[in-house]
């Protein structure tokens, strides 16, 4: 009972002041709190795996504006003055080495990277002298994904997806509010039904530099 | 997007061509803005570690410190709310220093040499059940089947199939 207790308690502090949270869904006042203007700076999740389709090659996923409802996804769309950033440390130290930058404007996605970062930290500036690919923003309802490549095997596509996370929210609100002591099972996936708008990168392992493991985030940046 | 139009068209052909004998920086031809400075808004590397081990009051700050300065900015308080959470050890053997040190520099390590797997630490895939894994670290003590009504919450796969071929993710609702 006392554990339970000060699970409630102290996540009820962590609360305080947020309205619903998740995998990084909707986490920082400054881009969703009231009066936000910048919904599509708010990263959902990350993931970066080895390409299913080719171990010689990693795929990194930047997903945004989690939460949305299908009749809500035809309207979405990724602002012109959000970069989205992929981060990636090969040197072990946790400071960026080679960024991927997303820009998108007028229907189309560019990207630049993997290229060296320059000067790692909270402000970018374009990497123009990286390779480039673009492709055109799947819209919702399109029959396929529009993806596209370039020579150097880098594969790029933006546009709304399903959202790919899966957690039973609804339940574990319940617990951190006192009012259940355990999860349901089976749980109920709070996150069904619901879209992101998503950014996926395939890139050769050769582009990432020669360590054995790497370290990645992602970043949202606007002028 | 509306005013993108004929007369817009017109207007920076024009400039374009009053310009050109005075700007030897000429953006690329194909009007793609690259120009200005990006600042940092959000950032994120490993599931719910902003939303569940940093306060309210200091979330947009956890998303605008750099990685390498997380553990100097962020420590105790992870420590606190494991505290909170009566964390004392997990299937890793890491006391709560140790666990703490883990999780506030939030990075994900990323095998680049083989299969990777959030359970492994080696990555993240779309599939990975990455909220029981950290559950089952967080409340699963040494054997990690400790508290069997907080270890799992029993959502175990999206409600989607993904695909095998790029992008990967499914298609939208």
């Amino acid at each position: 009972m006392k554990k339970k207790f000060l699970l409630g308690g102290l996540l009820g502090i962590v609360l305080i002041g947020s309205i619903i949270y998740a995998a990084d869904h909707i986490d920082a006042p400054a881009v969703t709190g009231p009066g936000s203007t910048s919904p599509g700076n708010d990263i959902t999740d990350i993931y970066a795996f080895q390409s299913p389709a080719d171990n010689s090659k990693m795929v990194f996923v930047l997903n945004t504006q989690g939460l949305l409802s299908p009749a809500a996804t035809g309207a979405a769309s990724f602002p012109a003055n959000v970069m989205y950033e992929f981060n990636i440390d090969n040197t072990g130290d946790n400071i960026e080495d080679l960024v991927i930058q997303c820009l998108v404007q007028n229907g189309k996605m560019r990207v630049y990277g993997p290229v060296a970062v320059g000067t790692p930290g909270l402000t970018s500036t374009v990497k123009t002298s990286g390779p480039s690919t673009e492709v055109a923003v799947t819209g919702y309802g399109a029959g396929s994904p529009s993806t596209a490549s370039n020579g150097n095997g880098t594969r790029i596509f933006a546009g709304p997806r399903d959202d790919p996370f899966f957690f039973d929210l609804g339940r574990f609100k319940q617990i951190i509010a006192g009012t259940a002591a355990s999860f349901n099972n089976p749980g109920t996936d709070s996150f069904a039904g619901t879209n992101v708008m998503s950014i996926v990168v395939e890139v050769p392992k050769s582009l990432l530099g020669a360590a054995a493991s790497i370290n990645v985030w992602g970043e949202t940046k606007s002028k | 997007m509306i005013r993108i139009n004929k007369f817009s068209i017109v207007a920076a052909v024009i400039l374009g061509f009053v310009l050109v004998g005075c700007d030897k920086d000429d953006a690329p031809a194909d009007n793609f803005d690259t120009s200005g400075t990006f600042t940092q808004n959000d950032q994120m590397a490993r599931p719910a570690i902003n939303t569940v081990f940093v306060s309210s009051a200091r979330k947009n700050e956890f998303n605008t410190t750099v990685p390498s300065a997380m553990n100097a900015a962020f420590n105790a308080q992870f420590q606190s709310v494991l505290t909170g959470f009566g964390y004392t050890t997990n299937v890793l053997g890491w006391d709560k220093a140790t666990f703490a040190g883990a999780l506030v520099t939030d990075v994900l390590n990323v095998s680049m040499t083989g299969a990777t797997a959030f359970g492994t630490l080696t990555g993240r895939g779309l599939s990975d059940d990455v909220i029981t894994t950290e559950l089952t670290l967080i409340f699963g003590g040494a054997s990690g089947m400790s508290n069997p009504g907080l270890n799992n919450d029993n959502v175990n796969a999206n409600d989607k199939a993904f695909s095998a071929t790029f992008p990967y993710l499914a298609s939208p609702f």
